[in-house]
């Protein structure tokens, strides 16, 4: 029981970092119907930025942990934000209205890319660093083994559900919410009702790239390491949470990236732990087979 | 208010408009008849830049908005409530109609007042409006579709085939809004349609397509009586107009 209760826990913590990506993976989809390969780079470039940014921050000191914490946070998302804006602009944009295969590889092509530019400009070696964050809470105390939910485990749910309240706020009740859902289901209509369309593809791409550089800031805060490869399967998993909840739909992101989290958690809990990664993949598979439109997505069948 | 001089435009290699002029003025209702596959339909969508005009000149009050990107031309005052409606299906009517205010960048007071303006047109629509697009019928939908363009208080209405696929009594409903709208808001209308009959009766003046091309033009009620558009477009005919320019008799 307290095992499984931990793995629970473990199993939340993950499912919202991988929340927070597949949200980018689901809205471009939705709005340029095209998989954004990159995207698990802009989620590592998050997470680097947020290592850079606490080690110029952390002899300033002052400030105490919460300040620190927060400038951190905006930093990386203004910074990340920038580089899914550029990302955007210098290799989607121009092929827009080519074939598709053209913007994917395209896009497989900017992964790599990013992935290179960082293990130069930072290394291959792993980066660690200190934890800022310690302690927590003992949830449960058994005969064998304590249940315990970390300051940093509190820190990412909860500042999770704020974004994912605030984001969805944005999307249902604020005319930019609207004109993105607008360009979503029609874009030329959306164009002809005055809604300037690339200016709200790039909007998309930027706020998709801002929650991804809040997961990377939290997986530092968790784990404490990282390195240039941590954006492929990071990437990939979001990207199946994104499938699973069906890819187009940002509740379903958001439903996906828990039950990928608590599926991996559960996996690594009970059988083994080697073979986690391969957990995530054997549902993309399954998913893609026997409901391609995935738990809340729609079957493609409304011609727009 | 607008003027289209020669314009060209291509779908691919298919060429759709071969050196369209025509102009609408203010005030006005002008209609443009044709067969289908005509053109009409992409002529109101190269007004709007969408497929943008490969040769030729599109004035809109006095501007050269040839190359505006398609907001732009949107938020100059040109609404349009195209082929297909094309209502946003995941939206509720109400969302709709705000998305339609997008194109007027102006205080609350006057978009409220467009609401009960349109919600007076179409009483329909204020009882459904927390329903879904894509749940509405056809005729609502057109409702829908006239409503959102009015909600940004457009300067000029495109409206291509507001009649298609409706019951007798609902074209008769829509295209009183119409002539309502032109003569208490003097509002100008130019106006696609296949029902001839129908939209000749409302409009001021008229142009035939044939091809791509006008092959005919003239006030509403000479070509509602020549016959030649009876022939073709009335009188339930199928003939054909030879394309090429000709004025009305
Ligand atoms: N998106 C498109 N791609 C390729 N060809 C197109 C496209 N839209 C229209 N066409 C072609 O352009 C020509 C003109 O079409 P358009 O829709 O403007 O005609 P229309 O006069 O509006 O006809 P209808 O009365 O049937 O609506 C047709 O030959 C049509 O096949
Ligand atoms: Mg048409």
């Amino acid at each position: 029981m307290e095992y499984f209760l931990q793995q629970l826990i473990n199993g939340l913590t993950l499912g919202a970092i991988y929340g927070l990506i597949a949200i980018g993976y689901t809205m471009v989809y939705g709005i340029v119907g095209m998989i954004n390969f990159a995207h698990g780079e802009i989620y590592m470039i998050g997470a680097f930025i947020a290592v850079i940014a606490f080690a110029i921050l952390g002899p300033l000191g002052g400030g105490g942990v919460v300040v620190a914490l927060l400038v951190v946070l905006l930093v990386s998302m203004l910074l990340t934000a920038v580089y899914g804006w550029t990302l955007e602009r210098l290799a989607y944009r121009p092929l827009r209205g080519s074939p598709r295969l053209a913007a994917l590889i395209s896009a497989i092509g900017m992964s790599i890319f990013l992935q290179n530019y960082v293990q130069l400009a930072q290394g291959a070696r792993t980066k660690a660093m200190q934890p800022v964050i310690t302690g927590g809470i003992e949830v449960m105390k058994g005969e064998t083994f304590t249940v315990t939910l970390s300051y940093v485990q509190i820190m990412i749910m909860v500042l999770t559900l704020a974004l994912m309240a605030g984001f969805w706020t944005v999307i249902a009740r604020t005319p930019l919410g609207r004109a993105q859902r607008a360009c979503e289901q029609d874009r030329a209509m959306a164009a002809l009702l005055g809604v300037d369309v690339d200016r709200t593809i790039s909007l998309t791409f930027v706020i998709g790239a801002a929650l991804a550089a809040v997961a990377g800031t939290m997986v530092v805060l968790y784990y404490g390491v990282i390195d240039f490869f941590i954006g492929f399967l990071a990437g990939i998993k979001a990207f199946t949470a994104a499938v699973l909840g069906g890819i187009g739909s940002i509740p379903g992101a958001m439903l996906g990236g828990l039950l990928i989290g608590l599926i991996e958690a559960f996996w690594s809990g009970y059988f083994s732990i080697e073979y986690k990664d391969v957990a995530a993949f054997s549902i993309l598979v399954l998913v893609l087979i026997f409901r391609p439109s995935g738990l809340l997505g729609r079957p493609e069948v409304e011609k727009v | 208010m607008l003027r289209i001089d020669g314009a060209h435009a291509f779908y691919g290699h298919i060429q759709a408009l071969r050196g369209v002029s025509l102009d609408v003025q203010e005030g006005e209702i002008v209609t443009l008849i044709g067969a289908n596959g005509a053109g009409k339909s992409t002529l109101l969508m190269t007004v709007c830049g969408n497929p943008r005009a490969a040769a030729g000149e599109i004035l809109f009050r006095g501007e050269d908005i040839t190359r505006w990107p398609t907001h732009r031309i949107a938020r100059a005052g040109i609404a349009h409530a195209p082929e297909g409606r094309r209502i946003f299906p995941r939206m509720t009517v109400m969302e709709n109609l705000q998305m339609g205010a997008v194109a007027a960048a102006e205080d609350d007071a006057r978009r409220a007042a467009r609401l009960e303006h349109v919600f007076g047109l179409f009483p329909r629509l204020a009882e459904r409006r927390f329903q879904r697009g894509g749940t509405l019928s056809g005729g609502e939908q057109q409702m829908l579709a006239i409503g959102r363009a009015l909600m940004s208080g457009p300067k000029l209405l495109l409206l291509d085939e507001p009649s298609l696929g409706l019951a007798p009594i609902m074209v008769r409903t829509i295209f009183d809004a119409i002539a309502t709208l032109n003569r208490e808001d003097g509002l100008t209308v130019f106006l696609v349609e296949q029902n001839a009959y129908m939209a000749l009766r409302i409009a001021h003046r008229g142009y035939v397509m044939v091809n791509g091309a006008i092959a005919m033009s003239g006030d509403a009620a000479a070509l509602l009586a020549d016959e030649e558009v009876r022939a073709a477009y009335l009188d339930g005919g199928h003939g054909k107009i030879a394309a090429g320019e000709g004025g009305a008799p």
